[in-house]
């Protein structure tokens, strides 16, 4: 097959810039590990309390070491349950200090549904048996809305919560 | 070259049956669009107690699966009865394939505007729609399956008639598409038949969600592929001869095809990157072969550019970029498509941040994705189709584009041009601001962040009605051209080759050859994923009604 020369410095320089691109990411991946969240961990979305994270007690954020915090969080349509404050009311809002490392992990009890944290890189999919998990540090002060980003029925747009990261 | 066929009157019948269907979805589909903008802006709420969920799932599903399919197949039947002709049979078999098609959409489109489909168009599992819904997908797809094999059987009799001659570009074409769409839709069609079906009618009593999103995922990206290939026939054999010019060059045009075809299927693990139950490294391992589509994409760049300036330059336009002022700027049939390549540029630097195995996490499920297939299938494609319907459509009704309707088509590109520059601008911005997709106006936890979501959801808005009127323009000239318009003979512009082109190297029409890598490519990237995904499933899903509000 013919190929015109000029046409052949365009693919070099495309292929070459492609190849350079896909050298970046794949680097960015294996030796700095920022592949997107997969840990293959399964789960009974009928039974989550089984799974030690996600009994009632233990949802919601808790400080494991200093300025090191896990928050466990259970979805089902159309809300995020993040445990119980002291006054027995549900948790909408999560609290961390500024440059904390947060390790988010997640289930569904019933339909695929999104999680994220607008504003950060914390965007996961959560699926019905499966464990989804991101850890991430919050470098930035602010509040940051928590969305269902993924369509789970028709009150979908009212499943919310908020993290507020203070200085 | 041979010469090409005149199209008969009872063919050009059949051709204009997928035009009609095409242009009345336009209709509904974009007017679902207009009142998915008007509230999400949340300054208009929907009358009649509508769910913006169902206007959402109609907009998607007549949009993305029926305009699209139906205008394609129909548009490659019209080029393949022009170059290798179409016999009683194969007509009889095109009607089958629309009426099968045209059934399945009426039984998908009724359930889900009495609210029992509420699952958008990728209907994720375990959310449960009426099994009507599945049906009348199954039947869409089956109806397209005949038409896949009609046109696999024209080309095939043209050969054989044809001995030692190389298939017409176009023809060859059209069957590098169907082959492309046959294996993608085997993984939607085996997921519906096998996984939804039965488990909707509760033959089955749990599904398996991982499976059914990596099948429809496997689908879900040649489709837009699908999409895009007939706009690219359009723009390798069809617009040289609009502006004047000749075929760049036949051999990479079927090369770039043939690329397409091979990468475009297993890559389906790019629109789940954020999925909990892949490993990593095959995600990672699916987004190379994701990139691979560049090179076709840069070779059909180079030559619709080369071509440009070739022709302009034999017309004797002088300068460095005169051949590009002289471009027939006021025929529709050209700049209606020259937008959608422009819109390319945007809309595919918009997918490589998308594919990126990290960078994905940050716009992904947010409405940056709207904005980007805003760009490319609502822009590129469907204004190459446009573009392609301003001649087409004459042609088959024995009418005539008059200056007055090119006109107006030109009024039309220029609307659609404002109207999505400031509806998918805002929706990028959005999207990057963490602003959710597939969303009902809400003003969730409030807050700042919230605020700076919804002024840009007021731009779309804006952007929304824009297109809106963009439409009813594009179904007033597309009655006037199938009914109204002068009655007199519209060209079929096909591109000839080069009188001195070099011969098209035969190896390039192995199918064999081009179909094994492509299986081959797609065993390589699925079987030891989906092998894993079958050896871990954790118990499988019962299925949900009342969160899409069916009781």
């Amino acid at each position: 097959m013919h190929l015109h020369k000029f046409e052949k410095v365009w693919l070099i320089f495309g292929m070459g810039s492609l190849a350079l691109f896909l050298v970046i990411l794949g680097f960015a991946a294996f030796w700095k590990g920022t592949h997107p969240q997969s840990h293959i961990e399964t789960i009974d979305p009928e039974n989550v309390e089984a799974h030690d994270s996600f009994k009632p007690e233990n949802l919601g954020l808790r400080e494991v070491a200093d300025g090191k915090y896990i928050v466990n969080i259970v979805a089902s349509a159309f809300n995020y349950d993040f445990g119980m404050d002291a006054d027995g009311k549900p948790v909408k809002k999560i609290r961390v200090p500024k440059g904390s490392t947060v390790l988010f992990q997640i289930t569904s009890k019933d339909v695929v549904h999104g999680f994220q944290v607008a504003g950060t890189n914390v965007n996961m999919m959560v699926e019905p048996g499966h464990v989804s998990r991101l850890e991430t540090e919050m470098k930035n002060v602010g509040e940051f809305t928590v969305v269902c980003n993924e369509y789970c029925g028709i009150a979908h747009h009212q499943m919310f919560a908020t993290v507020e990261v203070y200085e | 070259m041979m010469n090409p066929l005149k199209i008969a009157k009872q063919d050009a019948r059949l051709y204009m049956s997928f035009m009609y269907v095409t242009f009345a979805s336009l209709l509904v589909g974009g007017l679902m669009g207009l009142l998915q903008t008007l509230a999400r802006s949340g300054k208009f709420t929907l009358p009649f107690n509508i769910n913006y969920y169902t206007i959402l799932t109609v907009h998607g599903v007549i949009l993305g699966l029926v305009l699209t399919t139906f205008f394609i197949i129909g548009f490659q039947f019209a080029l393949m009865g022009k170059t290798v002709g179409i016999s009683d049979k194969q007509r009889k078999a095109g009607w089958w394939a629309f009426w099968l098609m045209l059934v399945g959409t009426v039984m998908a489109a009724v359930t889900i505007l009495v609210g029992q489909a509420n699952v958008l168009y990728t209907f994720y599992a375990p959310l449960r729609a009426h099994p009507a819904f599945y049906i009348g997908l199954a039947l869409v797809i089956v109806g397209s399956w005949v038409a896949v094999f009609t046109n696999f059987r024209q080309l095939y009799v043209w050969k054989k008639a044809n001995k030692g001659q190389k298939s017409p570009l176009l023809a060859f074409m059209v069957v590098i598409n169907m082959a492309m769409w046959f294996i993608a839709s085997l993984g939607v069609a085996a997921s519906v038949l096998i996984q939804f079906i039965p488990w909707s009618l509760g033959y089955a009593e749990t599904i398996n969600v991982l499976l059914s999103r990596t099948l429809f995922w496997y689908f879900g990206h040649p489709l837009v592929y699908f999409w895009l290939l007939p706009a690219y026939m359009a723009w390798y054999a069809i617009i040289p001869k609009i502006i004047g010019g000749k075929l760049f060059s036949d051999s990479l045009a079927r090369m770039s095809f043939i690329l397409l075809l091979m990468f475009s299927i297993p890559v389906g693990f790019h629109h789940q990157l954020t999925e909990p139950g892949i490993d990593p490294t095959w995600k990672f391992i699916q987004v190379v072969l994701t990139f691979m589509v560049v090179i076709p994409t840069l070779m059909t760049a180079f030559s619709i550019f080369a071509t440009f300036e070739t022709t302009g330059r034999r017309l004797g336009h002088k300068g460095l970029f005169g051949w590009f002022k002289h471009l027939p700027w006021k025929d529709v049939r050209f700049l209606a498509p020259f937008i959608g390549m422009v819109a390319f540029i945007p809309g595919g630097a918009g997918g490589i941040v998308n594919a990126s195995h990290q960078m994905n996490s940050l716009i992904h499920n947010t409405i940056w994705v709207t904005g980007h297939f805003h760009l490319t299938v609502a822009t590129t494609v469907i204004l190459t189709y446009f573009g392609i319907a301003y001649w087409l459509v004459p042609h088959l009704t024995g009418r005539r584009l008059t200056p007055r309707l090119n006109k107006l088509g030109i009024i039309q590109s220029i609307i659609w041009t404002v109207g999505m520059t400031i509806m998918s601008t805002a929706m990028h911005i959005e999207g990057l601001l963490g602003g959710p997709r597939r969303s009902n106006f809400s003003t969730y936890a409030g807050g700042d962040q919230v605020q700076s979501w919804i002024g840009y959801q007021m731009a779309q808005a804006v952007g929304g009605t824009i297109l809106f009127i963009g439409i009813v323009l594009m179904v007033y000239i597309f009655i006037q051209l199938a009914f109204f318009a002068p009655r007199g003979v519209e060209e079929f512009p096909i591109a000839e080759e080069e009188v001195d082109a070099e011969p098209t190297p035969k190896l390039l029409e192995n199918w064999y050859l081009w179909i094994g890598i492509t299986i081959a490519l797609i065993l390589f990237a699925y079987t030891i994923p989906v092998f894993d995904i079958l050896k871990h499933s954790p118990p499988g899903s019962v299925p949900f009604d009342w969160p899409i509000g069916r009781y």
